[in-house]
C-alpha cells in the first residue's frame, strides 16, 4: 500500500510540475478568427529568430475566452503569457494593474497606430494592448438589388433613408430581406449595434451623474425604430441572428443591407465564402440626429497579464505580432487582401492594399471616425461608443440585450422593456456605489 | 380475410422493427450530417436548401492537421475518461459495497443526497476549484481532470454498482465469513466476479460520460491537458463561418468514442438498461 502511495504521490507531482510554464515558453490564448489562425501559422518565423522562446497556443471560443482570462488574471492564475483582449477589457484592466504597460522600440512606430486604436487600449496615454487587428462598424449592402430597385445609398445616410432602401428591396417570397441586423442578446451582440444606432438618435447610456438613461426620448424612438424596422423588413428569426447567422444570410443573398463588422466585408467579397462576392458595395454606417457615435472601434488586441514570469518574451512576441514586418509577411504569404486590417495608417497608404481592398476606404473612414471619448450627442461620464468602459457595464449589457431581443421576439413592447433595461441598469450602478 | 395469430404477431414484429428502425435513422441523422458537413466547404455548409450530393473536400481535415495536434488531445481524452473512470471505480467499489451489504437506516437517504449532487449546477463550484487547483498547482494537468472526472461520476456509478450488489446473494458472502474471509477479500475474491458484468459496463459509462465532458475539460486546461472536448470548442469562431471545419473536427472527436462505443455495446446497452426491466 505503501508502494501505491508513493507511486500515486510521485505521479501526481511530475504531472503537476508539468503545468507550469519553463522558461522561454509562452502561452498564447487566442480566438479562433481567420487572421488569429494565420498568426498561428506564421508564427514558426518568430521562434525561427527567436530560438530561446517557444509558442504553445490555447484557441477558445469568444465567451469562453473572456471568462478564462478574466478568471486567470484576477486569480493571478498564471496559465497565460500573452492574451487576445478587446477594447472593452484593456482599459479597465490596464487601470487596475493587471497587464503590463506595452513600450516598443522606435522600430515599431507606434504612431503608425491608428489613433481610435492606440486610445481605445490605453489607460491615461499608457498603451495596455497591442491592436492585432482593428474594426468600425458599417453598411454593407447588394448594390445590383438597389440599382435594380432604382435606389442609391449616398456615404452618410440617414435612418430614415435606410429605412426606405430596406423597404424597397424586401421580397420575402423570393427569400430576399430589406435588412440583415443583430438581433441575438448579449453585450457583444445585440447590444454594440443598438448602442451604436442609439447613439445616433441622439441617447446614452448614462447621464453625467451616472444614472441610467434609458428612459430617455432617444432610446424609446431609436428602439422603436429597430423593432419596427427589423420586424418589418429583417428576416424570421432576428431575435437569433448575430455576427455569423447574418454572414450566412448575406453569403447565401439573403439579405439587402447589413451594418455591422467592417471585418465582414472581407468575408462578403470573398468568392470563395460568398454568392455575391462581386455585388456587394459599402457605406458609412446612418445616423439619425448625429453622427457621434453612429459607428464603433474595436479591436482584437494582445496583452500581458501582470505577474508572468515571461513578460520580456510575451512582450518581445506581441511587438513582433503587431509589427509593420508582421502585415508585409502576411502580405508576401497570403496576398495584400488577406492582411489584418484596422490597426495601422501605412496598411492603408500601401498602394497594392487599396488595389486588393475594395472596402478600404470605407473601413478606414469609419475608424477614424469613431472617437470613444466622443460618442455622444450629449456629454456622458464614460468613454466607450458601443459599451461603456466600465466594470458594470458586462451585466448590465447583457441585462438589456435580453430586454432588447424580448421586445423584438414580441413577447414585451418596447416601452417595458426599456423600463426593464433602466430598471436593472439601476440596481446594478446602486449595487456598485456610483450614487 | 382473418390473419392468423401468428401473422398478427408477424405483422407486430415487423411494425415494432420498422419503428425501430426509424428512430434509429432520426437519432443517427445528426452524426449523418455532422460526416456530410464535415467533406463540404463553408459555402456548402451554409447552402440553402442544404446538400445532399456535392463533391467533397477534405481540406477541412487536413486544415485540422495542420492547426492542431490532434494525437495529443486524443491522448488527453483517453487518459482523462479511463483514468477518471479507474478512479471512480477504486472509490465506488468499496462504497458500494458497504452500503449493499451492510446497509443502515441511512443508506438509500445518503445515495439520493449523492445523486442529488450530480444536478448542483458546475459552475457554482467553478471558482472554489479553479482556485484549489492553482494552489495545488495543477491547472493544465491531466491529473487534475482525473480526480474530478472523478468525483462528477461517483454519485452514478456508485448507483448502478449498488444495485448490481445488491443482487448478489447475501449467503454467499455469509458463507465466506465464516471461512474468515478478510473484507478485502470478500471484495476482490467473491463480489468482483460475481458482479464483474455490470462493474463492466458501469466502467464503460462512466468512460463515454468523461469523454464528452465539456465544462471542466475546457475551464481548466490550456496548453497540456485539453482533452478532444477542447479542441471541438476551439473551432467555433465569433467572426466567420466555420461550420464545415467545426463539424470535421468533432467528426474527428467522435469517432474514437463511436468506436468503442460499438465494440462494447452489449455490455454499454447492459449498463444502460440496468434495473430496468426488474
Amino acid at each position: 500500500m505503501n508502494r501505491l502511495y508513493r507511486a500515486t504521490l510521485g505521479v501526481a507531482l511530475c504531472a503537476a510540475g508539468a503545468g507550469s510554464a519553463l522558461a522561454g515558453e509562452l502561452t498564447i490564448a487566442t480566438v479562433n478568427n481567420g487572421h488569429m489562425v494565420e498568426m498561428q501559422k506564421l508564427s514558426t518565423k518568430f521562434e525561427a529568430a527567436n530560438p530561446d522562446i517557444s509558442l504553445n497556443w490555447v484557441i477558445l471560443e469568444e465567451g469562453v475566452l473572456r471568462s478564462r482570462v478574466t478568471t486567470d488574471i484576477t486569480t493571478k492564475g498564471g496559465q497565460f503569457d500573452v492574451m487576445t483582449i478587446g477594447m472593452y477589457e484593456a482599459p479597465i484592466w490596464g487601470a487596475r494593474g493587471w497587464l503590463e504597460p506595452l513600450d516598443f522600440g522606435a522600430d515599431y512606430d507606434v504612431n503608425d497606430v491608428l489613433p481610435a486604436m492606440r486610445g481605445g487600449l490605453s489607460h491615461d496615454g499608457t498603451l495596455y494592448a497591442a491592436p492585432f487587428y482593428g474594426e468600425s462598424s458599417m453598411i454593407m449592402y447588394r448594390k445590383d438589388l438597389v440599382d435594380a430597385a432604382g435606389m442609391s445609398i449616398d456615404d452618410n445616410p440617414t435612418w430614415d433613408h435606410i429605412r426606405d432602401v430596406a423597404a424597397s428591396l424586401h421580397d420575402p417570397g423570393n427569400e430576399v430581406y430589406g435588412i440583415c441586423l443583430r438581433g441575438k442578446p448579449g453585450w457583444g451582440d445585440n447590444i454594440a449595434f443598438i448602442t451604436t444606432m442609439a447613439n445616433s438618435f441622439g441617447a446614452q447610456w448614462f447621464n453625467e451623474d451616472w444614472t441610467p438613461a434609458l428612459d430617455s426620448e432617444a432610446w424609446n424612438k431609436a428602439v422603436n425604430f429597430y423593432v419596427d424596422l427589423l420586424t418589418t423588413y429583417g428576416p424570421p428569426g432576428s431575435e437569433g441572428n448575430s455576427f455569423n447567422e447574418i454572414l450566412a444570410l448575406i453569403n447565401a443573398g439573403k439579405c439587402g443591407m447589413w451594418i455591422d463588422a467592417t471585418i465582414a466585408a472581407s468575408f462578403v467579397t470573398d468568392p470563395g465564402q460568398s454568392m455575391v462576392a462581386d455585388k456587394m458595395a459599402f457605406a458609412q454606417a446612418p445616423y439619425a440626429v448625429t453622427k457621434k457615435g453612429a459607428n464603433w472601434p474595436w479591436a482584437w488586441a494582445l496583452a500581458v497579464p501582470a505577474g508572468t514570469k515571461q513578460a520580456e518574451d510575451a512582450k518581445s512576441f506581441i511587438e513582433w505580432a503587431t509589427s509593420k514586418s508582421y502585415i508585409e509577411l502576411v502580405a508576401s504569404v497570403n496576398g495584400w487582401g488577406n492582411v489584418p486590417t484596422g490597426t495601422r495608417q501605412s496598411t492603408y497608404d500601401n498602394p497594392m492594399f487599396q488595389e486588393a481592398a475594395t472596402f478600404d476606404e470605407a473601413e478606414l473612414k469609419a475608424i477614424l471616425s469613431a472617437n470613444p471619448n466622443d460618442s455622444t450627442l450629449n456629454p456622458s461620464p464614460y468613454v466607450g461608443v458601443q459599451f461603456a468602459a466600465i466594470p458594470e457595464f458586462q451585466a448590465i449589457g447583457i441585462a438589456v440585450g435580453q430586454q432588447m431581443t424580448a421586445a423584438l421576439a414580441g413577447d414585451i413592447t418596447v416601452e417595458d422593456a426599456l423600463k426593464n433595461a433602466q430598471d436593472a441598469a439601476d440596481r446594478e450602478m446602486r449595487k456598485a456605489g456610483y450614487y | 380475410m382473418m390473419m392468423t395469430d401468428r401473422q398478427r404477431e408477424l405483422l407486430k414484429h415487423r411494425i415494432r422493427a420498422a419503428l425501430a428502425w426509424v428512430i434509429a435513422c432520426l437519432m443517427f441523422f445528426p452524426i449523418l450530417w455532422m460526416i456530410l458537413t464535415s467533406f463540404k466547404t463553408e459555402l456548402q455548409a451554409i447552402a440553402v436548401p442544404p446538400l445532399f450530393f456535392f463533391e467533397p473536400t477534405i481540406e477541412n481535415y487536413v486544415l485540422i492537421e495542420e492547426r492542431t495536434d490532434y494525437l495529443r488531445y486524443a491522448w488527453n481524452s483517453v487518459v482523462t475518461s479511463f483514468g477518471g473512470t479507474l478512479l471512480g471505480m477504486l472509490i465506488a467499489i468499496p462504497s458500494a459495497y458497504a452500503m449493499a451489504f451492510n446497509p443502515s437506516r441511512r443508506t438509500k437517504d445518503i445515495l439520493l443526497w449523492m445523486l442529488s449532487t450530480k444536478m448542483l449546477p458546475a459552475v457554482g463550484v467553478m471558482m472554489p476549484i479553479y482556485l484549489i487547483c492553482q494552489k495545488l498547482g495543477l491547472l493544465d494537468t491531466r491529473v487534475a481532470l482525473i480526480v474530478i472526472y472523478a468525483l462528477i461520476n461517483l454519485p452514478v456509478i456508485m448507483l448502478i454498482l449498488f444495485n448490481y450488489f445488491r443482487d448478489i446473494p447475501k449467503e454467499i458472502l455469509e458463507a465466506s465469513q465464516i471461512d474468515g474471509t478478510s473484507t478485502f477479500n470478500e471484495i476482490v475474491q467473491i463480489v468482483l466476479p460475481l458482479a464483474w458484468g455490470g462493474i463492466a459496463s458501469t466502467a464503460l459509462l462512466s468512460i463515454v460520460l468523461l469523454w464528452n465532458e465539456a465544462f471542466w475539460s475546457i475551464v481548466l486546461t490550456s496548453a497540456d491537458a485539453g482533452t478532444l472536448v477542447a479542441l471541438v470548442a476551439s473551432f467555433s469562431s465569433p467572426e466567420g463561418l466555420f461550420w464545415a471545419k467545426l463539424s470535421a473536427v468533432s467528426t474527428l472527436a467522435c469517432a474514437p468514442i463511436i468506436v468503442f462505443g460499438w465494440v462494447t455495446q452489449k455490455q454499454l446497452v447492459q449498463g444502460l438498461t440496468f434495473g430496468a426491466v426488474k
